[in-house]
């Protein structure tokens, strides 16, 4: 009887896992697919370096990956010092009651939907971002984007790093306690190092958050086409552009060149992952 | 019973033919007393999305029918005229709502019947802070290409423009584009915001703001700009003196019918244009 549940249980699991291996899989395969038409020709890679301007029969997407990249990337860095902070505070510097605290808070932030964010961003970030720089012009740009994204991707690297403090083995605790260091040492010399693979984690989650994340970049970044010259400018993420231009004509250029921006996209993403983690394994060894 | 253009036959030599019909079926529309009783003892759903201009008179037609039969509900969503049109192509609503008269392709493609209840003008709105409130046509280009950077060139304050405009599936964008901009480029520093709702929350919000709206939405939280000396109001885009207008338009896949029918019809009848002058646009009849 165990033995065919053992079995039962195996194939179930096997098939959620090569299921969801697959939908991920079957995305790209299906981007490739209607990218095509654009890659086939070598169309696609000058889509990559050039300018969106539609009217004139443009439809490259330069600047809505520069503005991916830029606004994902000043989100982690508003965000990482944050998360690891309160990490930090949480695990040893700070009393136990308010860190329980703080961890039911977070955890119920990760619940926040993003239009929330986004609705704040309009109404509370972007009045002050315009008005502390008067180059801001609208307060609408990747400034105030990547602020209030940090806060939508804050709760989940905070969870990936909590984690990782907690997987690092008691018994180097106590050794090091045992040596007389302080809480402070013991965070640098043997917390943060044991737990160096969870803030791994939680960096690459946190930027596949931002990457991914629509609504508030389409809300308070602006939207502009062009590349993006300063934070202080308006700018277009891969993810806002797919969704304003979905919405026009199915049989345009506009709208198949988008699958192009989507296949990019989903690359941005996988090299970033990479990235973070030849970056972490590299501080991992030393 | 109502009226009915396709784009793809009737051109422009038929638009005489177009208002005839038109005055036609205002006459018979207006024959049969109170459009509304014609939902008496009927029940089901209207599903409406597109244009962001319509909102207003759909959501207050919508209200009036629910109020009065209880059975019928309606659900209304924007998403731009580009979106209404696909959508009610593809059946996913009944009725796709564009500020725009689809093109010959849409109509062929999709076979769909176009329904014209209002005519809108786009007005070019600034801040109400802002002192500039007349601009000639030539200015308003040179400000959307990019050649005029800064309000001082315009006799208002020194600093600099913020241009506003709307996403490609917009009707407003398409009008004002094609009217006011004579088909001009529009700079790529540009904001883009996603409804003439947001448009007015953007402009309305930032002291440097350049942006356009439909006339039925302009209030008091915008300043309408007058382009070479006429202000955009009801008043001067039913006299044809403001130029940068549109017709608004309810689409529907095939001819209407049931329930879909019986909301143009009532579009169209004087309790519907009524709404239509009640929301700040230029009734058809």
């Amino acid at each position: 009887m165990t033995r065919v549940t053992q079995q039962t249980a195996r194939i179930v699991f096997f098939i959620s896992a090569a299921a969801s291996a697959m939908a991920a899989a079957l995305v790209f395969g299906f981007l490739l697919v209607f990218g095509f038409p654009l890659i086939g020709g070598g169309e696609f890679f000058s889509l990559l370096a050039r300018p969106w301007s539609p009217g004139q029969g443009l439809y490259g997407f330069l600047p809505m990956t520069m503005g991916t990249a830029a606004i994902s990337f000043l989100s982690i860095v508003f965000a990482f010092p944050l998360s690891l902070g309160t990490v930090c505070f949480m695990g040893g510097l700070g009393p136990a009651r308010i860190s329980r605290l703080l961890d039911g808070f977070v955890r119920f932030m990760t619940g926040i939907p993003t239009v929330i964010y986004g609705f704040l961003g309009i109404f509370l970030l972007v009045p002050v971002v315009r008005t502390l720089f008067t180059s801001a012009g609208s307060g609408m740009c990747i400034l105030s984007a990547s602020l209030m994204l940090s806060l939508l991707v804050s709760p989940t690297m905070i969870i990936f790093f909590k984690d990782g403090f907690d997987s690092v083995d008691f018994r180097y605790i106590r050794a090091a306690d045992a040596l007389g260091a302080d809480s402070v040492q013991r965070l640098i010399y043997v917390i943060l190092p044991g737990a160096w693979p969870g803030i791994v984690t939680g960096v690459i989650m946190g930027l596949g958050r931002a990457m991914g994340d629509t609504l508030i970049a389409l809300m308070i970044a602006g939207n502009a086409v062009h590349v993006p010259g300063s934070i202080l400018d308006s700018a277009r993420t891969l993810t806002s552009h797919i969704a304003l231009v979905s919405a026009s004509d199915y049989e345009s250029l506009a709208f198949k060149s988008i699958f192009a921006c989507g296949l990019t996209l989903y690359v941005l993403n996988a090299l970033a992952v990479i990235a973070v983690r030849r970056l972490g394994r590299k501080r991992g060894q030393v | 019973m109502f009226e009915r253009i396709r784009t793809g036959i009737i051109k422009k030599t038929g638009i005489a033919a177009m208002s005839l019909l038109a005055g036609l079926a205002f006459f018979l529309v207006s024959a049969q007393a109170g459009a509304i009783d014609s939902f008496n003892g009927l029940s089901g759903e209207i599903r409406i999305s597109g244009g962001t201009a319509h909102i207003p008179v759909m959501k207050e037609a919508a209200r009036q029918i629910m109020t009065a039969n209880s059975e019928i509900s309606i659900s209304i969503a924007g998403g731009g005229s580009g979106v209404g049109i696909k959508q009610v192509g593809e059946g996913i609503v009944d009725i796709g709502n564009s500020g725009r008269a689809p093109s010959d392709a849409e109509v062929e493609q999709y076979g769909l019947n176009l329904f014209k209840w209002a005519i809108d003008g786009v007005g070019v709105a600034v801040n109400p802070g802002n002192p500039v409130i007349s601009l000639t046509k030539a200015q308003l280009k040179d400000i959307y290409s990019g050649k005029i950077t800064n309000w001082k060139d315009l006799g208002g304050k020194d600093s600099l423009i913020t241009v506003y405009t709307r996403d490609e599936s917009s009707g407003t964008r398409a009008v004002f584009w094609k009217k006011a901009l004579d088909k001009g480029d529009i700079v790529s520093s540009a904001n883009f915001v996603v409804s003439n709702g947001a448009m007015k929350t953007a402009v309305a919000n930032d002291p440097n703001a350049i942006g356009y709206v439909s006339v039925g939405h302009m209030d008091a939280s915008v300043a309408g700009v007058a382009l070479d000396g006429v202000f955009p109001t009801i008043d001067t885009v039913k006299s044809g003196e403001y130029t940068v207008a549109r017709g608004l338009y309810s689409n529907t896949k095939g001819d209407p019918s049931g329930l879909t029918k019986l909301f143009i019809e009532y579009l169209l009848s004087p309790e519907g244009q009524q709404i239509v002058v009640q929301k700040g646009f230029v009734p058809v009849n």
